[in-house]
């Protein structure tokens, strides 16, 4: 048993089933944003900001958001884990990362609501 | 035919150097490479590898050969060499010992963790512990493993960490023991491996499917460990 503090989930089995759930999610996502580009050529502002006033949108894209969130968590804890061996180095990358994810999701948030 | 050997000798050389050997190699046969490295100690005595079998069985002399591990007896010339030139590594990864010899502490190392052993708290039976055909038909692709290292040493994943990810080797034995039906220590062996490092950094690139001698499958056998892991856990 390897035990790690800084992984996203402390269990190996609970990140890799959040990463697959994550990338269901960011998948149906873009593939509906992308849809939606594509099914409206001639998408004009109100348009857009009336779907994403829509609260199924806002939750839809919440959970796309936090879905990145996560995703990239545990796959840059991944990469950092595997290629940065200095523990301080290490321990910076991950700081950055998380308030990097931390900063996206509560501006994401702003965004979304305050439309 | 030109050969180009990884040669390292720890006492003498400073830093690990390619040496080239030209040898005539006998027309109409089509030799393994294990006996073109004969022929080359032969020229050259200093040059050292491990190697006992000559047939496959002990994984003694797994190698790089021309970018791909594999065991030098069982591998024909004439599929491992490329633009008429063969060149032959130590397995990546491993510390080298000296020349073709790696130091294969960390793969045992990992091999120990997996408790490569029948557990079973029940008192022995008169006779042996049966199994059905169907049961012990679970074990094969498992228990044919002969630990020569070419898989865990093809594995990225086992490259940045031998210390934490149990590689492919360890993780193919470890299922063989999880699904054999006469072990009563599944439990603990699933909570050992519930971490993220010992089973899931393997990422499914399949290096190791690709460079086993055997024909095995380790990528599957994770795949396996992985659905007893979540089936245990929701």
């Amino acid at each position: 048993m390897v035990t790690q503090i800084t992984s996203f989930g402390r269990s190996g089995l609970y990140d890799w089933m959040m990463q697959r759930i994550s990338a269901i999610v960011l998948a149906l996502y873009s593939v509906f944003i992308i849809g939606y580009l594509v099914l409206n050529p001639d998408l004009t502002y109100e348009q857009w900001s009336g779907l994403f006033e829509t609260t199924w949108m806002r939750i839809f894209s919440l959970m796309a958001l936090l879905s990145v969130g996560i995703h990239s968590w545990i796959g840059l804890w991944s990469v950092s884990t595997d290629y940065i061996k200095a523990t301080g180095v290490r321990f910076l990358f991950q700081a950055v990362c998380g308030l990097a994810m931390f900063v996206y999701i509560v501006w994401g948030i702003q965004v979304l609501w305050g439309l | 035919m030109l050969v180009s050997i990884y040669r390292y000798n720890p006492e003498v050389d400073d830093a690990p150097y390619m040496q080239d050997y030209n040898i005539d190699l006998p027309a109409g046969k089509d030799l393994m490479v294990l006996d073109v490295l004969n022929i080359i100690k032969a020229q050259d005595p200093a040059v050292s590898y491990r190697r006992s079998c000559r047939e496959g069985v002990c994984g003694s002399d797994g190698m790089n050969m021309s970018g791909k591990n594999g065991l030098a007896c069982i591998t024909p010339v004439s599929e491992a060499a490329k633009n008429g030139k063969l060149v032959l590594r130590p397995l990546p990864g491993l510390p080298v010992v000296r020349d073709l010899v790696v130091d294969m502490g960390q793969f045992y190392k990992q091999y120990e963790k997996i408790k490569p052993f029948l557990i079973n708290d029940a008192p022995a039976p008169a006779i042996e512990r049966l199994q059905s055909p169907e049961e012990r038909e679970k074990l094969d692709g498992l228990y044919e493993c002969i630990l020569c290292a070419c898989c865990s040493t093809a594995c990225p994943s086992f490259w940045w960490n031998p210390d934490k990810f149990v590689g492919p080797s360890g993780l193919l034995q470890a299922y063989r023991f999880l699904a054999d039906s006469r072990d009563t220590a599944t439990q603990d062996r699933l909570s050992e491996l519930d971490d993220p490092f010992s089973v899931f950094r393997c990422h499914g690139i399949m290096n190791c499917v690709n460079v086993c001698p055997k024909g095995l499958n380790p990528t599957k056998a994770i795949g396996s460990i992985r659905s007893m892991l979540l089936q245990r856990a929701t």
